[in-house]
């Protein structure tokens, strides 16, 4: 065969028939409900019909204190777990990279919470966590430092459940580390070995070596942490009051009270809200990927 | 200055070993441990070992509980799991390869689209409308071909990463022998997308065993239970029996375990490979 039938025969290989189970699923279970959301938000909606009410659950979104308090803890739990996340797993993941002992110990005990069911570990840390009983307070007390409530006091709720997200998802932000530190080529720190010690190393080859891994988790977590709902659930139901609802603890309660048009705007904040934040910021980090 | 040195590596090492420890496994030994105990001991929420050893007692009450829910519960997450999954991985990796391959505006748009799911979250009440209309709210079929549309971007990303390390002449060769693009798929592709495969496999399968908010929202009704709505109604019901939920906290994390040990070795190097290309 010549070259030219074998290239229009491969066209056939690639069928565009493949893309359709794909696609024909996607559009119909994701893409239309989302794009009905956004006229279903503009209405009072009982299932069953829909009156056209304008923007006025966008309006009770934006000025009820009760509602529009989800979308500044959205913001902060998205901040705050996505930063202590990328913070804390490059040093975690450099030791675990490194010649210490019980290397393969510590990788499975930090992975492992990974794996258990978020509902199961907002229960058992809401336990650890109780004001006067709780192991973490018990501890405390017994060397002598404050024992605060850490679920009870609305100050503190939604940072609790920020310090368990963290706990739970650092094992997927160490994996990605590890694996963006084990691939930096060894002539790296052969040449910088004459150079300098541990902490030359660490800024100057891995921190700058590992710039994709460090955008990977952060756009990872970042999205995982303004779509997140079981763990805050779980562990406050939004409570205090309503000091640790986010937007998508207030989608639900707004859906279990039977405004659906209220919930469905929630839905539309929360899209806005990630395309807004998100679609930038992996623009940014693209520009600046490198090539090892 | 030799031993200064080594006796400051050993107390490093203790304390990381001490750090972690204490930071990862307690809340584990303490779940261990309260599922041990008797319902009045565990009142009492403390860290100590349970007078008597009622380990097994309390995992037989939980898995009796409500007339055996707990077993309805395991079957339909391991039912839901199963078929979500199976479709994810053919779904995903056909339109990988085509898209990959072909490289053309057709397959960026597409690919663009399916992306979009890896950030939005699904609209919660237009959702439960769609399958109200369609006849297929609260049923296995229609939670299944929920989490086929919200898991399939991320399996299909990871499998063009590593589509672009198959090579076109594979498909060539197999062209020029005659095989049709089903068999290429099925008997060339596929096999060697297996490192990808086990990465969609293990991190889909734990992802929809442990997820919680399409069965609350997708999937209501006592017999529709999954495993992590187990724990839930338990809070409601049984808010002073630590022990029972601890125990079902034991139950419903035993199955993700046991996905995760059976695959590892491959997962890590398919995680670790994945990333360093992608």
């Amino acid at each position: 065969m010549k070259k030219n039938t074998i290239q229009k025969g491969l066209l056939k290989t690639y069928p565009n028939w493949f893309y359709l189970p794909a696609v024909i699923t996607f559009a119909i279970f994701f893409v239309i409900p989302t794009i009905s959301a956004f006229y279903f938000s503009l209405t009072r909606w009982t299932l069953f019909d829909a009156t056209f009410i304008g923007f006025d659950n966008y309006v009770s979104f934006l000025s009820d204190p009760m509602l529009s308090i989800g979308l500044k803890n959205t913001f902060i739990y998205a901040i705050l777990t996505s930063g202590l996340k990328t913070v804390l797993a490059l040093p975690l993941a450099v030791m675990l990279t490194s010649n210490i002992r019980f290397k393969g110990f510590y990788r499975s005990i930090v992975f492992f919470p990974v794996l258990v069911s978020t509902i199961a570990v907002g229960i058992t840390f809401s336990i650890l966590m109780q004001p006067n009983s709780g192991l973490i307070n018990v501890v405390l007390g017994s060397i002598g430092l404050g024992q605060p409530d850490w679920l009870g006091n609305p100050k503190l709720a939604l940072y609790s459940v920020v310090f368990v997200d963290v706990w739970k998802g650092i094992g997927i932000a160490t994996v990605i580390y590890m694996a963006g530190i084990l691939a930096i080529p060894n002539d790296y720190f052969d040449a910088m070995k004459l150079e300098g010690g541990f902490w030359i190393r660490f800024r100057h080859v891995i921190i700058p070596l590992v710039r994709n891994s460090t955008f990977t988790i952060i756009l990872l977590s970042f999205i995982g942490g303004l779509r997140s709902f079981d763990l805050i659930w779980a562990m406050t139901g939004g409570g205090p009051g309503f000091a640790s609802d986010v937007l998508t603890s207030v989608i639900y309660k707004q859906y279990q009270a039977g405004f659906y048009g209220l919930s469905t705007a929630g839905n539309v904040i929360l899209f806005i809200m990630v395309t807004v934040l998100i679609f930038p910021l992996r623009r940014f980090f693209n520009s600046r990927e490198i090539e090892l | 200055m030799k031993l200064k040195k080594r006796s400051s590596y050993y107390l490093a090492n203790i304390a990381v070993f001490i750090l972690l420890s204490v930071i990862f496994i307690i809340p584990f030994i303490y779940i261990l441990l309260m599922a041990a105990k008797s319902s009045k001991e565990a009142a009492l929420l403390q860290f100590s070992l349970p007078s008597q050893f009622l380990f097994l007692e309390n995992l037989k009450a939980v898995i009796v509980f409500g007339d055996y829910r707990m077993f309805r519960a395991l079957l339909n997450s391991t039912l839901l799991t199963v078929g979500s999954v199976a479709l994810i991985v053919v779904f995903a990796a056909l339109f990988a390869f085509v898209s990959q391959r072909k490289k053309d505006k057709l397959a960026s748009v597409l690919m663009s689209l399916l992306m979009i799911g890896l950030m939005i979250p699904p609209a919660v009440v237009p959702t439960i409308f769609l399958l109200r209309s369609l006849k297929i709210y609260k049923t296995m079929f229609g939670m299944i071909m929920i989490d086929v549309a919200l898991f399939m971007p991320f399996a299909t990303m990871i499998f063009r990463t590593a589509m672009s390390t198959i090579p076109r002449d594979l498909d060539e060769a197999s062209f020029i022998d005659g095989a049709t693009p089903l068999t290429i798929f099925f008997s060339v592709i596929l096999p060697l997308l297996k490192p990808a495969i086990v990465t969609v496999v293990v991190t889909t399968s734990v992802n929809i065993f442990n997820d919680f908010v399409g069965p609350l929202y997708f999937l209501p009704g006592a017999k529709n239970i999954t495993a992590p709505l187990t724990l839930y109604s338990f809070i409601s019901q049984f808010s002073t029996q630590w022990n029972l939920l601890f125990a079902n906290v034991v139950v419903v994390s035993v199955i993700p375990l046991i996905i995760f040990i059976f695959f590892q070795r491959q997962l890590v190097s398919g995680m670790m490979g994945g990333a360093v290309k992608g």
